[in-house]
């Protein structure tokens, strides 16, 4: 086929117009070639013979003039046996090989293969001769970390094809031929275990897709418990910066109990990521015994790389989520921050002069967010197993106004919302998530009625204390006093946590049922309490304790004894009546 | 291979246009005025339309005026020769001293890779209790302080300058007011530590688009410096007037502004100057502090606003004190662990209590009567503000954090003060038990 060629006839920013000759492909994939850099451009906007562009890189020392070579084919990844624990950058570059080849800095115009295609795979035939198959049918797999990757029919290939031959077990490399495919006019396909995929088009393949039910357990009480997760499910965590969106991120991301887990650092500091980078390897995931990073893959395009990159690494991300969760795992993407994607894109509607909307952003903001959103989901394959891709998105709202259209548009779309309080933050109630605010669609794995309890309590407590502050403490009855100090308690000993502690960062499911039906029974107690000192200084007494108890592994021999002593102090204070 | 045109097509606030051939994007131009020369960089190309934006400003350019194209984007040069000598906007010497020209470097470089950097490890003490027990300052950090016009930003930042452990300090000046720029110059000079600074002033006299290079050419040097095994200190005050010079070029250039004329990309354009902080493995270090004014005290301005998703935390500077609140550094939970065992715990208990103490201040002067806590709490506020948040203290990580226990001692039961029971058996002052 032949390649369509352009010159270079403008250069705005990171937008390049280009004049061609022949016909291009709207988000085709051209290179600006400028002395020995080729810089990687996608297609945005034609116009007669002119196509709009942007660069993926810095375009210092491009001309007017200069040469670009179409690829004919959209903004692709990479699919195949090999990418769990790598780093890429916005468009699958792996960043550990670019820092081999090239160092500390990230040179311009240098293009990776995205998977080793030196390293051997040991594939396990499924598919046998003369088998009939489609896109997306099971041809064998290979081990990759503790998972069966699966081998597919490229998800590109369309109608029906019969398997004309099939190698043994073996040891093959991923380009290595693994099958031969032919349907009825004839035409021939030679397999290998990878094939590209462009990243704006989701992978379908399935057969229906379902509502998320099951809990996805994060491991962090507040969310856990008050505004979970499902598999399959969307949030958002919008909050003002400095509120702790990334710290809750990151804890996601170790302590969330999925199959796999995205993280795509989106236009963020590129520190935290490497606190991933560095940590992650060392860290042993205890449910399967394996390092952290064999379950993790980190797309990583941070706010100095170039911007059109992060405009694309988000739909990367999505990419590789649904890649994996066609075999039938749970996978979890979490991406920081859907802002700076947001922005990547009104940047460049800005360069393109299209008509802005609210904030300059462009008028697709809310549909593109949608579909987006719309790629998480759990679905039901052909054989009947299912699959699922949750996806967790942080949003930075501008001055931490939760009234601006990235925020409005995702809470639109996603199932649960945890919002980031900065009044939380300042007062160091870590994670600041607002728990008056914050609401979520899917079911906790806890019953429901205590659950409301506690919210009621919660309520009513910051109403109280909205009173306080007009009416002082001495024109507040010791009921409501009462009130107020209980869901202080609630609010500080299991709502906070301390995500730096290797006991209090992490809450399994077992022992956030335990301590929330321990706390359940605090809160409905009646405590025979007159004074509103003595009130505060019982719970002072409870809270010390109980905090003591959030940090003793529950295997611990000590756990048993904090709870005495819990238990101990609460019957010196109650009433003889039982609790409501 | 210079080219050269007289041939002037619009002159638009500080951008001109010229029609000219084969110029690469960002390449640097010479224009000979009768005002005497000045340098100019290609911003957008529209086939042979070149639209320049001019640093020394477009007043009393003629039509007919000359640009020479230089064939290269900016550069700065790079040796040791530069330590103690002062810059303007341009690269050009300030001081009395001769020109350099060897060695050039390419400014505004391809970012780190991700994968190359280190997690930060190592502290920077600045003997402030406010940064080095609440918000630890650490090298490779970048870090702004906010505050107001009028408050002692750059007072501090000269402060911590002097008292930080680095080998080098790199200045840049940015609409720097002319007394302020004496004051940076003494305070280092008479600190002894002008022999390893190096300063690119732009004064709020100078031309505004000579302002936009002054965080380039810094970091381009302090990065050379730290690929060369130095501790670099960055100080960039302030980074609002650079922001303010990218709003009105971009203005200029009919861009669609997206809040309060700011252009769209206002935070890539901070970003890719705050992320050159860097610590290499096995070489120095770039840690960036930064001054931001936020117009009329409001942390939501743009500026502001966009700083703060980009930095590793901020100071925010009220009243002449780093507030407590708010001010936040990022990467303290990398190094107050290896501190004291009590200094995470001080850390967030001090600061707690210090919230309440607000609270109740606002309680005692709406009038209301105070319980016994309440009393305490007062009595701890006022001993929290004297003993640490008085910038004119000086003490050391170590005497701040035991300060710290005398205070919770003077006024709490250790139940009162939420610490772990193991630190308040180490740790509560023995005369108080």
């Amino acid at each position: 086929m032949n390649k369509t060629k352009g010159t270079i006839s403008g250069i705005n920013g990171n937008m390049i117009s280009v004049e061609f000759d022949g016909n291009i492909i709207q988000n085709e994939v051209g290179y600006a070639i400028t002395g020995d850099d080729r810089l990687k451009s996608e297609v945005v906007k034609i116009q007669g013979n002119v196509a709009y562009m942007q660069v993926f890189e810095i375009t210092k020392g491009l001309r007017v003039g200069d040469a670009v070579e179409f690829s004919g084919e959209m903004l692709s990844v990479q699919l195949g046996p090999g990418i769990l624990g790598m780093v890429y950058d916005g468009l699958q570059n792996p960043l550990n090989e670019l820092a081999e080849l090239h160092g500390f800095f990230l040179k311009r115009g240098v293009i990776l293969d995205a998977l080793d295609f030196k390293a051997e795979w040991e594939f396990t035939p499924v598919a046998k001769k003369s088998d009939s198959v489609h896109a997306a049918s099971v041809l064998g797999h290979v081990p990759e970390g503790i998972f069966e990757h699966k081998i597919f029919v490229p998800f590109n290939l369309q109608g029906d094809f019969k398997v004309t031959s099939i190698v043994k077990k073996g040891q093959y490399k991923v380009s290595d031929t693994i099958a031969t495919i032919e349907n009825d006019k004839g035409d021939k396909h030679d397999l290998t275990m990878f094939f590209e995929w462009p990243v704006k088009i989701p992978i379908e393949f399935y057969r229906d897709k379902l509502v998320p039910k099951e809990p996805l357990m994060t491991q962090t009480r507040i969310i856990d418990t008050f505004f979970p997760v499902a598999k399959g499910g969307t949030y958002c965590i919008p909050g003002p910066f400095g509120a702790g969106k990334t710290v809750l991120q990151q804890v996601t991301s170790r302590f969330a109990e999925a199959d796999i887990v995205i993280i795509a650092a989106c236009g963020e500091r590129a520190g935290e990521v490497v606190e991933t980078l560095r940590e992650f390897p060392e860290i042993t995931d205890p449910r399967t015994g394996k390092s952290l990073m064999e379950r993790t893959i980190i797309i990583c395009n941070t706010s100095s790389m170039p911007v059109a990159a992060r405009e694309a690494s988000v739909y990367t991300a999505a990419t590789l989520g649904e890649y994996y969760r066609q075999m039938g795992l749970n996978v979890l993407l979490l991406a920081d921050s859907t802002s700076r994607w947001a922005q990547a894109m009104r940047e460049l509607s800005g360069r393109l002069e299209e008509i802005p909307g609210e904030e300059a952003f462009p008028a697709y903001l809310e549909s593109r967010i949608a579909q987006f959103y719309e790629r998480a989901g759990l679905v039901e394959f052909e054989d009947g197993t299912f699959g699922s891709l949750t996806i967790g998105g942080t949003v930075s709202p501008a001055g931490g106004n939760f009234e601006e259209p990235v925020t409005q548009s995702t809470l639109k779309v996603v199932g649960a919302f945890h919002g980031l309080s900065r009044e939380r933050s300042n007062a160091r109630r870590y994670p600041a998530i607002d728990p008056l605010d914050s609401w979520s669609k899917y079911v906790s794995f806890i019953d429901n009625k205590p659950i409301q309890y506690a919210r009621e309590i919660l309520r009513k407590g910051n109403d109280v204390h909205q009173m306080m502050l007009v009416v002082g403490e001495e024109g507040t009855s010791i009921e409501d006093f009462t009130i107020y100090l209980k869901s202080e308690f609630l609010d500080n000993v299991y709502l906070q946590q301390n995500s730096f502690d290797s006991v209090d960062g992490a809450t399994s499911p077992e022992r956030q049922k335990y301590v929330f039906n321990f706390v359940y029974n605090v809160l409905t107690k009646q405590f025979n309490l007159k004074e509103k000192d003595e009130a505060r200084n019982f719970f002072n007494k409870l809270r010390q304790l109980f905090i003591d108890w959030n940090y003793i592994d529950m295997k611990d021999g000590e756990f048993k004894k904090q709870e005495a002593k819990i238990t101990q102090l609460i019957e010196e204070n109650s009433d003889n009546a039982e609790g409501v | 291979m210079q080219k050269v045109y007289n041939k002037i097509l619009s002159v638009t606030g500080n951008v001109i246009t010229v029609k000219a051939e084969g110029i690469a994007n960002e390449e640097l131009a010479e224009i000979s005025t009768s005002r005497g020369k000045s340098l100019a960089q290609v911003i957008k190309l529209d086939h042979d339309i070149v639209s320049l934006q001019v640093f020394a400003g477009s007043q009393g350019i003629a039509t007919n005026d000359e640009i020479r194209f230089l064939g290269h984007p900016m550069r700065v040069t790079f040796s040791d020769d530069m330590l103690g000598r002062i810059f303007n906007g341009s690269g050009v010497p300030r001081d009395k001293g001769p020109a350099l020209a060897e060695n050039l470097i390419e400014i505004a470089g391809p970012s780190v890779n991700p994968a190359k950097r280190i997690i930060p490890r190592n502290m920077i003490r600045t003997n402030i209790p406010m940064i080095d027990l609440f918000n630890s300052l650490v090298v490779s950090q970048k870090l702004p302080i906010f505050s107001v016009s009028g408050e002692p930003y750059n007072e501090l930042l000269a402060r911590i300058a002097l008292q930080a452990e680095v080998d080098m300090i790199v200045l840049g000046g940015i609409g720097l007011k002319y007394d302020q720029y004496m004051y940076f110059k003494n305070t280092i000079e008479e600190g002894g530590a002008m022999s390893r600074s190096i300063f690119f002033i732009h004064t709020a006299s100078d031309p505004i688009v000579e302002g936009l290079m002054v965080p380039d050419l810094c970091l381009a040097v302090a990065e050379k410096f730290a690929l060369n095994g130095k501790n670099v200190l960055v100080l960039l005050t302030d980074m609002t007037n650079f922001a303010d010079a990218l709003k009105e070029i971009a203005i200029t250039m009919e861009q669609v502004p997206s809040n309060r004329g700011y252009p769209g990309d206002l935070y890539s354009q901070l970003a890719s100057r705050y992320e050159k902080a860097v610590d290499f493995d096995d070489a120095g270090s770039v840690t960036v502090l930064a001054a931001t004014t936020m117009p009329g005290d409001d942390v939501t301005h743009p500026v502001p606003d966009n700083t703060g998703y980009i930095t590793e935390g901020q100071f925010y500077l009220r009243n002449g004190r780093i507030e407590p609140f708010g001010s936040l550094s990022r990467l303290k939970q990398q190094v107050n662990d290896k501190t004291r065992d009590d200094h995470r715990a001080i850390m967030d208990g001090l600061i707690q209590l210090y919230a309440q103490y607000n609270e109740t201040e606002e309680k005692r002067a709406m009038g209301f009567r105070m319980s016994e806590w309440d009393k305490k709490l007062l009595k701890y506020g006022k001993l929290f503000e004297a003993n640490m948040m008085d910038l004119s203290v000086n003490i050391s990580l170590e005497n701040a954090l035991d300060k710290g226990w005398e205070i919770l001692a003077e006024c709490f039961t250790p139940e009162e003060t939420r610490m772990k029971t193991d630190l308040i058996t180490k740790f509560w002052p023995e005369e108080a038990k």
